[in-house]
C-alpha cells in the first residue's frame, strides 16, 4: 500500500493538538510555532496531492478503506476527487494562513489552538471522507470548538451567536442524519459508502423526500435564506482566524454536501427541488447584498457578502449541469480565498484601530497602505473581476445557468451591481478620502502578519491568470457524475 | 436436578464481600475505614473479571427461578462497574461530608449491588421482587444517610414513601398477571401468552407493571421523585443511583417485555412509545431551566432513559444491542460528570451551574472531563454517545418509526443547549476565586480513564457493539 497521504492531512492537525497538550501555558511562540508546523504539514500534503492527482483517470484517489464498526457497515474510507480536492486545498491554505493571523492571540493561546486544530481536523475530514457515517462524524466534530472559540475569544454579542451558530448547525446536521440513517435502510446494503450508494436506483417518492431533507439541512449550513441568520451573527462575533476558516471553509461544508450526497445520490429529488433553490438563492445573491450595503460593521458587510456570495454557489448547484456545478465548486474555492483574505485584513484593522465601524476610519490608505491593497484586491474579487479567479467561478456559473434559468442568472447578475456598490463604498470610506490624523499612529501589517495577505492575494492571482489549473481539475470531478445521473438535465425550469 | 453453583459464583461472590466488609467494618476503629473502601473495589473488581470470564455462560437455577444468560452478565457487568466507579469516587467525599460512615457507604453499596445484579437474572415475579426490594432498600439508606445533610433526610423520605408506592404498584401488577397466567414464572407467562388469550385482567397488569418499571427508571410521568432525590442524596449514592440501579431497572424491564410479553406487543407498545416520547419532550425541556446541577443531570437523566427505551420499542436484535451499547456508554458519560461534581464540591465547590464559572482555570482536567462527559451524553461526535444515539435512530427508523426519530433527534438537540450552558460557565465566565482545585488521584485515574473510554469507544465502538449484538440474540 503506498504512503496514506490523506490520513496524513487527517491527522496532522490531531498531532498539533497532541504535541501542543504537553507544551506549557505561558510558551506561546512554541505553540504557535507548532500550530504553523501541523497546518504548513496540510498545506504540503494536500499539494502534493494535487500535483499527484492523475486526472487521466479520474474518479476517487489515494483511496484508504479500513472496516471500522463491523455492526453498522461504517468504513473508515478516505479518498478525493476533482470535486473534493480543490476543497482539501482551500482548507489547507486558510488554515494555515489562519494560524498566522491568530499570531498577535495573547489570550489563552494554548486553548485556542487545541480547539482551532481540532475544528480543522473536523473540517478536513468531511471533505476527505468517502463514507456518510464518517461525514456526518466529522461534520459534528467541527460544530463544538467552534462554540468554545466564538464564545472565548470572540467579540460582539459572542456568547449569543456562539450558541445560536452552535443550534443552527446542530439542527442543519440533524436533518442530513435522518437522511443517512434512511438511506442506509433503504438499499438494505449494510453500507455507507458514498459511491455505492450513488450507484443505487430510488424510487421517486423516497428521492423527494431526501432531497428535501438534505436541502433544508444542507440549506441551514451554505446558508440559505432564510436559514442563514446564525451567519453573519457567528462571523462578527468570531476571532479572526475562526471567521476565516468559517466563512472560508464552514460553509462549504454546505454546499459539498448538497452536491456529494444530494445531487449525486438523489439526481431526480434534485430535479424536483431545484427550481425551490434557484428561487430562493436569488433571494440570498440580492438580498444578501443589500443588507450588506446597509451595514455599518466592516465585519457585518463581509458576512452578509458570504450570505450573497454563496447564493451564486446554490444557483450553480441548482442548475445541475457540468458547467454550472463545476462553477459552483470553483465558487466555494473562490470564495473561500478571497473571505479568508478580507477577514484576516478586517482583523489587523481591528487588532490595531479596536474598532470595525465604517464611519470611524476615513482615509486609511495613507496610514495602512499595504491593507488597502489587500483589501482592493480582496474587493474587486468579490465583485468578479476579470483576472482573479472569482471571475472564472462566476462566469462558468452565469453561463451554466443561463440555459436553465435564464431570468434568474439575470436578477443573479444584478447581484454583482449591488456587490460593486457596497464593496467600492467600503473601500472608499475607509481607505480612501483625506489622511485622517485620528488614525496617524497606526502602524501598516509587517512581518509575519503579512503572510496571510501576501499567500491569499497570491492565490487569488494565480488561479485568476491560470484558471485551468482548477478548471480542468473540477470537471473532471463533476462530470462524469452529471453525464451519468443527470444525463437530460431538466430544462426550462419555472420561467 | 442437581445445582450447578457456579453460575451464580459473582452472586455468591458479592454477597460475601459484602458481609465481609461489614464485619471487618465493626472491627477498625472509625478513621481508618479508607483501606476497607479500596478493599471493597478491589473485590469488586474481582468480581467484575469473574463475569467478564463467563459472559457466554447460560442456564437457570432454582426451576427457572434464577436465569444466567450473556444478557445478564451484559448488565451485571454494567452494575459493577459503577459501583466500583462511584466507591473510588466517594471515598474522600463520605470521609469529608459524612464523617465516620464509610463502612456503612461500602457495605450498602455492595448490598444494593447483589440487590441489582440479581434483578437482571430473575426468572420469577417473586425473585425479582425480592431483588428489587433488596436493591431500594439499601438505595433508601444510602441516599439519606448522610444525616447531617439536611437535604438527605428530606431526599430519602421522598424516595422512602414513592419506592413504597411504585413497589406496591408493581406488586399488584405482578399478582394481576399472576392471576391470569396462573404461574409466577417468566417463562410460564411466556407460555402462557403464546396461547392468544388476552384477559383483560392481564391487560391491566402489564399497565401496572409499566408504571412499576416506570419509576425506577425515571420515565415520565413516574420521574417526579428523581430531581429531589439526586439534589439531595450524597453526590455519590447520586450516581450510583443514576446509572446502576437504572440499569437493573432496565435489564429487569427488557427482560420481561422481551422475554415474557413479546407474544401481545400490539398491546403494550403504544404505551411504552407515548411513555417515551414524553420522558424524552419533557425531560430534555424541563432540564433547560435547572440552575443546580444536579437537578440538571437528573433531568437529562430522566431524557436518557427515553433513549434507552427506544430500545425496546425497535424490538429487534438492533434495538436491543443499541439499547446495551447505550446503557454502558451512559454510565461512563454520568459517571464522569458526577465525578466531576464530586472532585468539585470536595474542594468546596457548591452544586449551582454558576458555581462552575472559570472552572478552566481552576482546574482544566475537571472542566475537560466535564465536557466531554457532557458532550457525549449530547450525542456529539467523535465522543461514544453519538455511536449511541446513532444505533438507536436506525434501529427505530428500521421499524418505521421515522416521526420517533424526529422527535427524538430534535429533543437531542434541544439537550445540546442545557448541557452548553455549563460548558459556557467553565469556559467563557471568570472564576469567582482563584485557588487551583486539587484532584486526589485515585479520582484522576478514574475520571482519566472514564474520558478515555468515552472518547475511544465514540472513535472506536467496535469491541463494544460486537459485544452488544452478541448478548442481545439471548432473545431472538
Amino acid at each position: 500500500m503506498s504512503f496514506p497521504i490523506l490520513s496524513s492531512i487527517l491527522l496532522a492537525p490531531v498531532l498539533g493538538v497532541l504535541i501542543i497538550l504537553f507544551i506549557p501555558q505561558k510558551e506561546d511562540k512554541v505553540i504557535k510555532i507548532v500550530a504553523a508546523l501541523a497546518t504548513g504539514l496540510t498545506v504540503i500534503l494536500s499539494l502534493i496531492a494535487y500535483a499527484y492527482y492523475d486526472q487521466s483517470i479520474g474518479g476517487l484517489q489515494f483511496v484508504e478503506h479500513i472496516p471500522w464498526i463491523d455492526e453498522l457497515g461504517v468504513a473508515y474510507g478516505l479518498g478525493v476527487d476533482g470535486i473534493s480536492l480543490p476543497l482539501v486545498l482551500l482548507t489547507a491554505i486558510v488554515i494555515f494562513t489562519g494560524v498566522f493571523a491568530s499570531w498577535g492571540l495573547e489570550k489563552r493561546v494554548k486553548e485556542f489552538f487545541i480547539f482551532l486544530l481540532a475544528l480543522v481536523a473536523g473540517v478536513f475530514g468531511v471533505f476527505l471522507t468517502t463514507d456518510l457515517f464518517f461525514f456526518y462524524l466529522f461534520f459534528e466534530i467541527a460544530v463544538i470548538p467552534m462554540y468554545i472559540l466564538i464564545g472565548v475569544w470572540g467579540s460582539t454579542n459572542k456568547e449569543y451567536s456562539a450558541m445560536k451558530l452552535t443550534i443552527y448547525l446542530l439542527v442543519g446536521s440533524a436533518f442530513a442524519l435522518i437522511v443517512i440513517i434512511a438511506v442506509y435502510l433503504y438499499t438494505g446494503l449494510g453500507t455507507f459508502d458514498i459511491q455505492t450508494l450513488t450507484q443505487q436506483t430510488y424510487d421517486i417518492g423516497f428521492q423527494k423526500f431526501a432531497f428535501l431533507l438534505l436541502m433544508v439541512g444542507f440549506g441551514f449550513l451554505v446558508p440559505m435564506w432564510p436559514l442563514h441568520t446564525w451567519s453573519p451573527d457567528g462571523h462578527v462575533a468570531a476571532p479572526t482566524a475562526v471567521s476565516m476558516l468559517h466563512a472560508g471553509v464552514l460553509m462549504k461544508l454546505g454546499g459539498y454536501g448538497l452536491i456529494r450526497a444530494g445531487i449525486f445520490i438523489f439526481p431526480e429529488g434534485a430535479k424536483f427541488w431545484a427550481p425551490v433553490i434557484a428561487i430562493l438563492c436569488i433571494v440570498n445573491v440580492v438580498y444578501g447584498a443589500m443588507v450588506a450595503m446597509a451595514q455599518k460593521d466592516l465585519k457585518f458587510v463581509i458576512g452578509y457578502s458570504s450570505v450573497s456570495h454563496m447564493g451564486y454557489v446554490l444557483l450553480g448547484v441548482a442548475s445541475l449541469n457540468t458547467l454550472s456545478i463545476s462553477g459552483a465548486v470553483a465558487q466555494m474555492f473562490a470564495h473561500g480565498i478571497m473571505t479568508a483574505l478580507f477577514f484576516a485584513l478586517v482583523g489587523n484593522v481591528y487588532n490595531k484601530a479596536h474598532t470595525r465601524m465604517i464611519a470611524d476610519f476615513g482615509g486609511l490608505a495613507h496610514q495602512m497602505p499595504r491593507i488597502a491593497a489587500g483589501f482592493v484586491i480582496a474587493g474587486l474579487a468579490s465583485l468578479g473581476l476579470p483576472g482573479l479567479v472569482n471571475f472564472v467561478a462566476e462566469f462558468a456559473i452565469f453561463v451554466g445557468s443561463f440555459r436553465v434559468y435564464p431570468v434568474l442568472t439575470i436578477l443573479a447578475i444584478s447581484g454583482i451591481v449591488i456587490t460593486a456598490v457596497y464593496v467600492l463604498r467600503v473601500v472608499q470610506n475607509v481607505f480612501f478620502g483625506p489622511r485622517n490624523p485620528k488614525w496617524d499612529g497606526l502602524e501598516d501589517v509587517r512581518g509575519i502578519e503579512l503572510v496571510p495577505i501576501v499567500i491569499l492575494c497570491g492565490v487569488l492571482l494565480f488561479l485568476g491568470f491560470f484558471p485551468s489549473l482548477l478548471m480542468e481539475l473540477i470537471n473532471n470531478g463533476v462530470d462524469p457524475f452529471v453525464q451519468q445521473y443527470l444525463t437530460t438535465p431538466k430544462v426550462g425550469g419555472m420561467f | 436436578m442437581a445445582i450447578n453453583f457456579s453460575l451464580i459464583i459473582p452472586e455468591m461472590l458479592v454477597a460475601g464481600l459484602g458481609l465481609l466488609v461489614m464485619i471487618i467494618s465493626l472491627l477498625v476503629p472509625k478513621d481508618q475505614k479508607k483501606g476497607l473502601a479500596y478493599f471493597t473495589v478491589f473485590g469488586l473488581i474481582g468480581v467484575l473479571v469473574v463475569l467478564y470470564f463467563m459472559i457466554d455462560a447460560q442456564g437457570t437455577l432454582f426451576n427457572g427461578m434464577y436465569i444466567v444468560d450473556p444478557f445478564g452478565s451484559f448488565m451485571k457487568i454494567l452494575i459493577v462497574l459503577s459501583s466500583i466507579m462511584a466507591i473510588i469516587l466517594g471515598v474522600e467525599y463520605v470521609e469529608k461530608f459524612i464523617t465516620g460512615f464509610l463502612g456503612e457507604f461500602c457495605f450498602f453499596v455492595v448490598f444494593a449491588t447483589l440487590g441489582m445484579i440479581t434483578l437482571v437474572s430473575a426468572g420469577d415475579f417473586i425473585t425479582l421482587y425480592v431483588a428489587l426490594e433488596l436493591m431500594t432498600i439499601s438505595f433508601i439508606i444510602l441516599v439519606g444517610f448522610g444525616k447531617n445533610i439536611f437535604r438527605a433526610s428530606e431526599a430519602a423520605i421522598k424516595y422512602l414513601l414513592l419506592s413504597a408506592l411504585s413497589s406496591g404498584v408493581l406488586l399488584y401488577g405482578l399478582t394481576l398477571v399472576y392471576g391470569a397466567a396462573k404461574t409466577t414464572s417468566i417463562n410460564g407467562v411466556m407460555e402462557y401468552i403464546a396461547q392468544g388469550e388476552t384477559a383483560p385482567i392481564l391487560v391491566l397488569g402489564i399497565i401496572f407493571l409499566i408504571s412499576g418499571f416506570g419509576f425506577k427508571i425515571s420515565a415520565v410521568p413516574f420521574h417526579m421523585w428523581t430531581p429531589d432525590v439526586y439534589e439531595g442524596a450524597p453526590t455519590p449514592v447520586t450516581a450510583l443511583l443514576s446509572v446502576a440501579s437504572k440499569g437493573a431497572a432496565f435489564g429487569v424491564l427488557l427482560r420481561v417485555f422481551m422475554h415474557a410479553l413479546p407474544g401481545n406487543q400490539e398491546l403494550w407498545m403504544p404505551i411504552i412509545v407515548v411513555l417515551t416520547v414524553l420522558t424524552i419532550v419533557l425531560g430534555n425541556f424541563v432540564a433547560i431551566p435547572q440552575k443546580n446541577i444536579k437537578r440538571m443531570l437528573a433531568f437529562s437523566g430522566v431524557a436518557q432513559a427515553g433513549y434507552i427505551l427506544l430500545g425496546l420499542i425497535a424490538f429487534s436484535t438492533v434495538g436491543v444491542s443499541a439499547a446495551l451499547f447505550y446503557a454502558m456508554i451512559y454510565v461512563f458519560c454520568n459517571m464522569g460528570a458526577f465525578g466531576v461534581i464530586i472532585a468539585f464540591s470536595q474542594a468546596g465547590g457548591g452544586d449551582e451551574v454558576q458555581d462552575y464559572n472559570g472552572l478552566w482555570k481552576r482546574s482544566p482536567f475537571l472542566a475537560a472531563v466535564m465536557l466531554a462527559s457532557l458532550l457525549s451524553l449530547a450525542g456529539i461526535p467523535p465522543l461514544a454517545g453519538f455511536v449511541g444515539k446513532f444505533q438507536l435512530f436506525r434501529a427505530i427508523m428500521e421499524q418505521g418509526y421515522v416521526w420517533l426519530v424526529f422527535v427524538a433527534l430534535g429533543m437531542s438537540m434541544v439537550s445540546v443547549y442545557y448541557y452548553l450552558l455549563v460548558a459556557k460557565a467553565m469556559y467563557f465566565k471568570d472564576p469567582h476565586e482563584d485557588s487551583q482545585i486539587k484532584v486526589n488521584l485515585p479520582i484522576q485515574i478514574t475520571l482519566l480513564a472514564i474520558t478515555l473510554i468515552t472518547l475511544f469507544l465514540g472513535i472506536y465502538p467496535t469491541p463494544l457493539t460486537n459485544l452488544a449484538t452478541q448478548v442481545a440474540k439471548t432473545f431472538f
